[in-house]
């Protein structure tokens, strides 16, 4: 009963946000909205026993992309548009109801449906480098879609710097928070490379944790306690891409000396899985904080 | 049994706090009366879920991650309170010498 009354709770509030999210005025506020949607999201996951999900969800979802977004407000001109009145689309409405219905049949039968891709996992788990299954299927049974999906943060990154956006003028940085974020720092730092090398036996990895770090250097950049980033130095454009040039180094090597692309020798899979990840990582926080921070002159 | 007893009682307590922080930043006219509700509120009650459940713990560890956490939300709190406030005042600054 009372774990009936709280998934209630949480999907009406997820539903609720969502629509108010889309249908309200003020960009800001949709903005506000759309982060406290992914926090109720993140307990969802929990709840579901989904702990890799929430987790990005908690850091990626609504930390990073909260962040984002706010950044890309406060350099945005549309500010003056908020106001405008929306018009109802009726025919927009249909299409996503027939719509609707369409993913509600494909997706009822799948609820007796058993996979027979856990058990699959879970089998070759041993050979894999790795002790939990999320982290084997994201770096080992289905490493390619990962390479992508470093693939798609690059291109992200390069196409937000085509943009030329300028920086918008930060408040001057106040003793109290500079402090704090000294303080917090540090301690970012350790649950983030936590929850890296946490990754290979439990919920955790490599998006996760540079979500993290990429909070933590964003907060040192904002109080000007970090040097600005700047793509003219080689150093950040060298970690920019060191996650993927190391990922593709590895799938050309084991496509050229070994048997397919991205299938790891046995002997080392564990060594070649963990310096993917720590690589990943650093790639995936400085391309987050630039994102957010953007090219600052001193 | 005691036990499970006060950290019943504990724990609603820090959940009308949580309530009456809520019902705060709703009613409260201004920016510096809502964020004094939240804050205020909010972390004596968080602190005094975490309590409640402190008691229930049964081991060390979580008892410690949870002090933790606490003492994370407060120090954040400490600082985003005066610097959302500090914002204000400048914005309102701004707006007075515009009229």
């Amino acid at each position: 009963m009372t774990e009936w009354l709280f998934d209630g709770v949480l999907v009406s509030l997820l539903l609720a946000l969502a629509t108010a999210c889309v249908f309200t005025r003020s960009l800001f506020n949709s903005i506000t909205l759309y982060i406290a949607f992914g926090l109720l999201l993140t307990i969802t996951w929990a709840r579901l026993g989904a702990a890799d999900l929430a987790l990005a969800e908690a850091a990626i979802g609504a930390g990073i992309t909260g962040a984002l977004l706010l950044s890309a407000y406060a350099q945005s001109s549309f500010v003056k548009e908020q106001h405008q009145k929306r018009q109802t689309h009726w025919l927009a409405f249909a299409f996503l109801l027939l719509i609707l219905i369409w993913l509600f049949q494909a997706i009822w039968p799948l609820a007796d449906l058993t996979s027979s891709l856990t058990e699959l996992s879970q089998q070759s788990l041993n050979n894999s480098g790795v002790d939990h299954p999320t982290t084997a299927v994201l770096l080992n049974y289905r490493a390619w879609d990962t390479l992508l999906e470093l693939g798609v943060l690059l291109l992200a990154f390069l196409g937000a710097r085509q943009l030329a956006i300028r920086p918008y003028k930060l408040p001057t940085s106040w003793p109290l928070l500079t402090a704090w974020s000294r303080i917090l720092a540090p301690i970012i730092v350790v649950v983030g490379s936590y929850i890296l090398w946490r990754g290979t036996s439990g919920p955790g990895g490599a998006f996760q944790a540079g979500a993290l770090l990429a909070a933590g250097a964003i907060l040192l950049s904002l109080t000007e306690v970090l040097p600005p980033l700047r793509w003219r130095s080689l150093w950040l454009r060298c970690v920019v891409l060191l996650g993927i040039s190391l990922f593709i180094l590895v799938a050309i090597l084991t496509a050229w000396l070994g048997n397919a692309w991205l299938e790891y020798p046995l002997d080392y899979n564990s060594l070649l899985i963990f310096s993917i990840e720590v690589a990943a990582t650093l790639s995936i926080a400085i391309t987050l904080t630039w994102l957010v921070v953007g090219d600052r002159e001193s | 049994m005691m036990i499970e007893l006060i950290s019943l009682i504990v724990i609603s307590a820090g959940v009308f706090f949580f309530v009456a922080g809520t019902v705060g930043l709703i009613r409260f006219p201004d920016a510096y009366s809502r964020l004094h509700a939240v804050t205020k509120a909010d972390t004596l009650g968080l602190g005094l879920v975490i309590f409640g459940l402190i008691l229930q713990s049964d081991s060390i560890r979580s008892a410690i991650l949870m002090f933790g956490i606490w003492v994370l939300m407060m120090a954040s709190a400490a600082t985003a309170c005066p610097l959302l406030a500090r914002y204000q005042q400048l914005s309102d600054k701004e707006k007075h010498r515009d009229d």
